[in-house]
């Protein structure tokens, strides 16, 4: 029996309003530091990490509008009947670096909801696809998040 | 630093060891504004949600095996395709260990192929990974 209804698969295909970031000097420096980056170009601020975006385009919500453990549900998700996060992995498809002063806009799409039956029951997978652009327009970086619930 | 004409299938890139601290652990949340209180939260961590200790964030380890690479190309190289996935948590105080192999040489393209791994200090891989980069020197 699966737990996923026709009205919850319909979200897939929904995207967020595009959101729109500075990369900004020190927010690099900041990321370089607390990831212990070793060249120069990330410490210096001038270009950002691979994995600066994480951050850049993380959600940057109310406190009151975070769950107790201190999380935001991703808007584009129904309410399902899986509630624990597990384990997730993500696939990154770079186009060109990010470099201080760019100015990024980013939209996410939920691409994919399907159920798998797991040792322990069923476990729900959704799958957001994170599309990264320059203000002009030009590709910088695709990444698919996929995140199993259970 | 890695150059392309001597990189070859089966090389190793340097490994590195990573035993973060509670203060690697707030200042990865701080930089992203994660508040998932399993990250700094001992007593929420284990008697909530049922971890042994403080967990070490996924994207972090992520971040760890995009270094592996890129300190292995230095500061002429570029990540053209990165995964990796989180298969089971790591807590504060554990050593764990990136490292990675040369899996292909695309010489028309310039593009090098890596298998990436984070182990605990079992040897387990924690979290496997992968990346496509391009080397210009």
């Amino acid at each position: 029996m699966s737990h996923l209804t026709d009205e919850m698969r319909a979200h897939v295909g929904r995207a967020r309003p595009p959101a729109m970031e500075l990369a900004t000097r020190r927010e690099i420096r900041k990321y370089s530091v607390a990831t212990r980056q070793k060249l120069r170009k990330y410490l210096e601020g001038v270009e950002a990490p691979p994995l600066f975006y994480v951050a850049l385009f993380w959600d940057v919500v109310s406190i009151d509008e975070m769950t107790p453990d201190g999380i935001t549900i991703e808007p584009l998700l129904p309410d399902l009947p899986f509630k624990r996060a597990m384990a997730g992995g993500i696939k990154t498809t770079y186009f060109q670096p990010i470099r201080c002063g760019d100015y990024l806009v980013a939209q996410r799409t939920l691409t994919d909801l399907y159920e798998k039956e797991g040792k322990s029951g069923p476990l729900c997978f959704y799958e957001i696809t994170l599309d990264v652009k320059t203000d002009a327009g030009a590709p910088v970086l695709v990444e698919k998040t996929t995140r199993i619930l259970r | 630093m890695a150059r392309f004409d001597s990189v070859t299938v089966g090389e190793l890139l340097p490994e590195t060891a990573h035993t973060p601290t509670i203060l690697d652990l707030f200042f990865y949340n701080a930089a992203l504004w994660n508040g998932h209180r399993i990250h700094f939260d001992e007593t929420y961590a284990k008697q909530e949600e049922g971890y042994e200790g403080l967990v070490i964030q996924g994207p972090l380890q992520g971040d760890w095996m995009s270094q592996c690479v890129m300190q292995w190309l230095g500061e002429d190289g570029m990540l053209v395709e990165f995964e990796y996935s989180n298969r089971r948590a790591a807590y504060m105080g554990e050593t764990l260990t990136v490292g990675g192999v040369v899996t292909a040489v695309d010489s028309a393209n310039r593009e090098i192929s890596v298998d990436l791994f984070v182990k605990n200090a079992s040897g387990d891989v924690i979290a496997p990974g992968a990346a496509r980069v391009s080397l210009l020197a």
